[in-house]
Formats: structure tokens, sequence, C-alpha cells
């Protein structure tokens, strides 16, 4: 569990996150949601240490990360795995020695270990064999997803951060990329936050929906209560959409 | 102001990529990689250059120096001693500040605005130290082989361009550059390349590891990479050569 307690975050005088106080549940996909510019990036951010936070406490299981020192931080991010909105695949490695980077880094394992781990991870992901010594730049951006979920898990993190895991797919890849980190987030039983501002994720997999407004935590629930709100700035927000109107009338 | 914030900041990231590699089988996997590219694939612009210099540089030095009143072997010692203490290794430098600091500026930065960078720190590797620190160690290893090769095809193309072109004998080219020569000028040529592959390496890294943006600030920090390494090593170039020929 990721305990986010009283955080301010200001640059160069503008207050960006004012209080924000949340909850993120271990086994549960936990979804940070909010417009452009609410201060949801710098929100993750902060929680995974890229930020110092001015003032207040993250706790992950109990371990404030603003206390400790680089050293720990970094053995606290072996902890941790990221899917990124480009998917930042080191494009010099083929697909399975991108997988295989984190195992070389801090596994004692054997070569043929780690590429069993990392074959296994991207079969887990359903990516073709074929591709597995294809450069990132050879397969497409669902499949480049898929790649950085993959190496994302290779470590068996205990948290797991998606930045706008949608980003730049269609409709039907993105439905699919949202089941694989629900399933992998209950399978490994991880502590999964996402960052998002596509409603369709959010209604797919948000089991604990955090949204974040002018920098303030303005709501936190998950997708059943998100229709039967009375919060102007959420409902703004989610159902901006003439869809998501007509999805509201027909809940209520 | 900037400078001092920029020369903070370059400190700092030395701080953090002089240090032992968190794992030195991924050290030794990157660093033979960085050899041929910053050395190997250097060898041919190396090789047209230091050739081309060398025969311009003796029919210049035949053409300003013909007065009877010099000695015949003047044009060698002149053409050797302007690329032992001078070509080789300074302009050497300038011309890889652009080939080998735009390449490091630019694999960098484009890793950077990736967030390749964020990747790796998130995956809790020092980032700094894992990309930049072989890059460092093998240009700095490669240079002096690199100013060796530079000297030996620029007074080889002087001998050639004499010989061809017919404007000296072959005996007075020979005799000129083994006249008077001070094997410590080679030695002063080889310390001050390092230093300057140092300079260069380093200093686009920096460029590169500080990128923001998109594919347009890449480009700056490439430039920026190279006039400042340029401006860097000539500076330092005055720097050493008070300190070691005076």
């Amino acid at each position: 569990m990721i305990e986010v307690k009283n955080v301010d975050k200001s640059f160069d005088g503008n207050h960006v996150l004012k209080n924000v106080s949340a909850i993120f549940e271990t086994g549960k996909t936990n979804m940070i949601i909010g417009q452009s510019g609410s201060g949801k990036t710098v929100l993750m951010k902060s929680i995974i240490g890229l930020h110092r936070i001015d003032k207040g406490r993250i706790e992950y299981d109990g371990r404030n990360l603003p206390d400790m020192q680089m050293k720990e931080i970094r053995v606290l991010r072996r902890e941790v795995g990221m899917l990124f909105q480009g998917s930042a695949l080191f494009d010099s490695a083929t697909v399975l020695e991108n997988v295989m980077y984190p195992l070389e880094m801090f596994s004692d394992a054997s070569k043929e270990e780690m590429v069993e781990r990392a074959r296994f991870c991207l079969k887990h992901v359903s990516l073709a064999e074929k591709s597995f010594n294809l450069a990132p730049s050879e397969i497409s951006g669902g499949m480049q997803k898929r790649v950085a979920i993959a190496r994302a898990i290779a470590l068996q993190p205990k948290y797991l951060f998606c930045d706008e895991p949608n980003s730049g797919l269609d409709p039907k890849t993105s439905l699919i990329i949202d089941q694989l980190i629900h399933e992998i987030t209950h399978e490994f039983d991880i502590t999964t936050i996402i960052n998002s501002h596509d409603m369709n994720s959010v209604m797919e997999i948000g089991e604990n929906i955090i949204f974040i407004d002018k920098g303030k935590m303005a709501w936190q629930g998950n997708k059943g209560d998100i229709f039967h709100v009375d919060n102007e700035a959420l409902n703004g927000f989610v159902f901006a959409s003439e869809l998501f109107k007509q999805v509201k009338k027909a809940n209520q | 102001m900037s400078l001092l914030s920029d020369t903070g900041k370059y400190v700092l990231l030395m701080k953090r990529v002089l240090v032992a590699p968190d794992r030195w089988k991924m050290f030794f996997r990157q660093f033979p990689k960085e050899l041929e590219k910053l050395g190997l694939q250097s060898l041919p612009i190396v090789a047209i250059i230091s050739v081309f210099i060398g025969f311009i540089m003796t029919m210049q030095t035949k053409l300003n120096t013909s007065n009877p009143l010099l000695p015949v072997y003047t044009t060698g010692l002149v053409t050797r001693d302007t690329l032992l203490l001078e070509f080789s290794s300074t302009i050497l430098c300038l011309i890889l500040a652009g080939k080998v600091g735009s390449n490091i500026a630019s694999e960098i930065g484009t890793m950077r605005i990736t967030e390749q960078i964020d990747a790796l720190e998130i995956m809790g590797v020092n980032s700094a130290n894992y990309l930049i620190l072989p890059k460092i160690i093998a240009f700095v290893l490669m240079m002096p082989f690199l100013v060796i090769f530079s000297m030996a095809l620029g007074v080889g193309g002087g001998y050639f361009v004499g010989v061809l072109t017919d404007i000296m004998t072959t005996g007075d080219y020979l005799i000129g550059i083994q006249y008077a020569f001070i094997p410590y000028y080679v030695f002063y040529s080889l310390i001050k390349s390092m230093l300057f592959a140092f300079i260069i390496s380093s200093v686009a890294a920096y460029y590169g590891y500080y990128s923001y943006g998109g594919a347009l600030d890449v480009g700056k920090s490439s430039t920026n990479a190279v006039v400042n390494g340029s401006i860097l090593i000539l500076f330092f170039n005055i720097l050493i050569t008070k300190l070691m020929l005076n």
C-alpha cells in the first residue's frame, strides 16, 4: 500500500499540489484522474520520487520516501515497475534484451534463467515469439506497450506505475492494455497506480479512483460511485463527452 | 549566472558519473561498443584530414621558406613539429568535438526526451554512471591511438606530396622530420589530447543528459555541446601548454 499524506509541491512559487492525501491500495488498480494541468502527473512523479515534495509524507508500506537517502531510494525503486507514456524502451536493444535489462542489472540469476524469465514475461503479455528479437522500432505501439509491461514486471515489483498507458493507442488496443494491467495487478498482488484521463479506462478498470482538481484531492471512490457523485468539477470532467452523458442518463 | 549554474550542474553530474559502476558486467558490455563507436569509427575522418593537412603543410611551408639562407630540412622539421605540437592533438580534437561531441549529445539527449533515462532511474540504476562513464573512458583511452595515427599519416602525407610534386627531395624531408626531435613533444601531445577527450565526452554528455523538450531541443543541445566543447579545448590548450612547455 502507498499512502500519501498532506503533500505539498510548488515550482517557482506555483503551488501545484495542495495538501493532497490519498491511499493507493494493494492488489487494486488505483487511478489518478484529472484535467490536463490539474497536477496528476506531478503527484505521480512525486510518489515515485522524481520530484522532491515540499511537505508531507509518501509511505511505501510504512517507509517514508522523503526521509530516504538516494541509496535507499535506489533500493526501493527495485521494487517498482513503471510503464511510460511513450513506452521508453531502449532502442539500441532488442525486445528480449529490453526485458532482460532489469534482471541483468539487479539479479544474480544465470543467463539461461534470465532469458527464461524474460520469455515468460513476454509470453505473459501475449507477445508473439517471432518479435522477441526485433528492435522496438520494428514493432507496433501496442506491442511496445506490452514489452514495456513485461519489462516492468520482470523483477516482480510490489508497485507498478503507469503513466497514460493508452496514449496513442486505438480503443481496442487500449482495452487490451487496460485488461492486461488489471490482470497483472490481481495476479501478482501489486499496488498499481495509473495516471490517466481516458474515461474508458477509468470505467473499465478503475477500482480506486482519485480525482485531482487544481492541485487538490477532490474526490476518492470507485467506478461504481462515479455516476452518483455531487461534485461539479468531477462531473464536468467525467461527463464531458456526449457518450458519457448518455451513460449517466441510462444509469439514472 | 548561467555559467556558474552550468558549472555547478556539470560538477554534480560528474560526481554521479565518476563512481564505480553498479555492475561491472554491464560496464564491460557497453565499453567495447563505445570503443568501436567513438574510436574506431573516427579513424576514417582522422585519416583523411591528417593526410591532407600533411600534404598542404608541406607545400605551404616549402613555398614560404624558399630562402637560400634557410636549411633544406626546414620543411620537414616545420611539418613534423606543427603536427606533433598542435594539429594532431588540438586541431584534431576540435574536429572530433564536432563528430564525437554531437554523437554523444544527440544519443543521450534522445534517450532523455524519450524517457529512457527516466526508465533507468525508476529501475534504480545510476543512469549518469551507466550511460556516460563507458563513453568517457573509451574515448579518453582511444584518443592517444588516434593522435599517433594522425601524426604518422600527417608526416607520411607530407612525404608523399614532397616526392610526388617534386618540390623537395626525399632525403631533405627525411632529415627534416628527424632533426632536433624532442620526444617530450609526443608525450605533451598525448596528455593534452587525453584531457581534450575528457572535455569533449563529458561536456557533450552533460548537454545531452540535461536536454528537454523535443527533437529541436536535442539539436540545440548538440550544437551547445560542440560549441562549448571547442571553446573549452582552446582555453585548456593555453593552460596546458603553459604548464607543460614553459
